[in-house]
């Protein structure tokens, strides 16, 4: 029932116009970090309310440098999936009108869902299971 | 005399004012009395579920989750149990699943009860409030016989659910719906021809459906537009698909359709437990899941109808006994993005109708 997709960080705008035709739902949209492959995986969930076909649309963006369109002027839905994934993993999305910290305060350090994040107030519990 | 100076004005709504039900705060920028910009400003009860995920073993979740929609903390059970016993390729027994749609189904009548009893109270209308609290109290008696809590369950478990039910809860359960299903007609005896009600929701906060379906909204909120989609019917989870059931939609996408639908949604609940309660198989309520769970590497997503609209989680797994990602698709997140639309150009007062039909949840929101 779903499929899933990679394409570029550069041709995704592109794409996602073509594909909005079919696709006019955006259910959600994440990331998840991978520090050993030194990537920062966007995933898209895409969906037709006509049809109910799914497509899981990934984009792989380097860790150092995670920028790429967003897609607000696609799916409005997509704006404040973008401002979370800004404020928890620091993907810039470019033409983002109002890309803020969403969740976390303004002032706050880093970025939390990163791996390799750490704060002083962390603690450590082992899990006894 | 130096000029008088004119400064655009800017109202602080929240995060304590009683109509944001929780710690949302929105920041209106009004003209006189009508509202030029909302800027709704979140994360006062961030806890960085997510985050906390990471670190914890399959089984410690379900508590977590319950925490987050904690007035459909038994649909939030079901959201997160089902992508892991479909990674792990578990099935629980066909008593287990009944079981499941009993209580999601008691549950989102009981969220909705409270949506109800609250939104009326924003409007100025004090016994509905406590007209809806009165039918809820034997809802969670019913969960307290069954599960021993009366908010947060941590019921439904991987496999099956923690407990069996017993005759009594079966008898008292179809002794509810009969109390129950009068009772639905009371409240719109006192609201849906009542033209203050009406002169607050008729028209007020319109959502198109192509706007809606553009901004991701989903649930009652979706469907109060006039978009037909129930997940329990477009993408069947559970034994939702053995029920007979109609999904309500509105026309206008107005404040009071979405009342409507909500209202509807009850009465089909009821006739879910109904069918639910009369087709329950005899049998296990449980197969044995090891404790220490390790789905094998992958990720899933399974979407479910949660009172306000599509919850999932969505994970990512490594082999191991912790999740490498868990993302949780709030329903009450991405509906309230559309608030910031639907807010301009309306009144003060009216922010308290268009939210209060939102059903915001801020638990979910903030995570």
């Amino acid at each position: 029932m779903s499929e899933e997709k990679k394409i570029a960080a550069a041709e995704l705008l592109i794409e996602c116009r073509k594909l909005q035709a079919t696709y006019d739902y955006l259910p959600f949209m994440t990331a998840i970090d991978y520090p050993e492959k030194n990537i920062i995986e966007l995933v898209y969930r895409l969906q037709s309310t006509a049809t109910n076909e799914t497509l899981m649309l990934k984009v792989e963006l380097p860790r150092d440098k995670a920028e790429v369109s967003s897609l607000i002027s696609v799916w409005p839905a997509a704006d404040w999936h973008e401002r979370e994934v800004y404020d928890m993993f620091g993907v810039k999305f470019i033409g983002h009108p109002d890309l803020r910290r969403i969740l976390l305060p303004p002032d706050w350090q880093g970025y939390p869902l990163l791996k390799d994040y750490t704060d002083p107030n962390m603690i450590k519990k082992p899990v006894t299971i | 005399m130096s000029e008088l100076r004119t400064e655009e004005y800017h109202l602080s709504m929240g995060p304590q004012h009683p109509s944001t039900h929780g710690v949302l705060r929105l920041i209106l920028k009004l003209d006189g009395e009508v509202i030029k910009e909302a800027i709704p400003d979140m994360g006062y009860l961030h806890r960085g579920v997510e985050k906390m995920m990471e670190n914890r073993v399959y089984i410690q979740i379900i508590p977590f989750v319950d925490r987050l929609d904690y007035l459909a903390a038994m649909n939030n059970n079901l959201a997160v149990v089902l992508p892991v016993e479909k990674l792990a390729n578990i099935t629980p027994p066909p008593r287990a699943e009944y079981i499941r749609v009993i209580m999601c189904e008691l549950n989102r009548i009981a969220s909705h009860l409270v949506w109800l009893g609250t939104f009326a109270l924003d409007l100025g209308a004090v016994t509905p409030f406590l007209y809806c609290f009165r039918e809820r109290e034997p809802i969670m008696d019913l969960f307290e016989m069954a599960v021993g809590s009366r908010l947060t369950y941590n019921y439904i478990r991987y496999g099956g659910v923690a407990s069996d039910i017993s005759d009594e809860f079966i008898r008292d359960t179809k002794a509810f719906l009969s109390y129950f299903r009068p009772r639905i007609d009371e409240y719109e005896a006192l609201l849906t021809e009542n033209p203050i009600f009406l002169q607050r929701t008729k028209n007020v906060g319109i959502i198109e459906a192509k706007q809606a379906v553009a901004y991701g909204i989903s649930g009652p909120m979706l469907r109060a537009s006039g978009v037909r989609r129930d997940l329990r019917r477009a993408l069947p989870y559970s034994v939702y698909d053995k029920f007979t059931f109609d999904i309500p939609t509105g026309t206008v996408g107005d404040c009071w359709d979405r009342y409507i639908v909500r209202i509807r949604e009850m009465r089909e609940s009821v006739k879910i437990v109904e069918q639910a309660l009369a087709g329950l198989p005899a049998g296990d309520f449980k197969i044995k899941v090891p404790l220490n769970l390790k789905p094998p590497t992958g990720e899933v997503y399974v979407p479910t109808e949660s009172p306000r609209g599509e919850l999932g989680f969505y994970f990512v797994t490594n082999g191991t006994n912790k999740p490498y990602r868990m993302k949780c698709r709030a329903p009450s997140f991405c509906n309230m993005n559309i608030l910031q639309e639907m807010l301009k150009g309306w009144k003060i007062a009216d922010v308290v109708a268009v939210l209060g039909t939102v059903d915001v949840m801020l638990g979910e929101v903030d995570r």
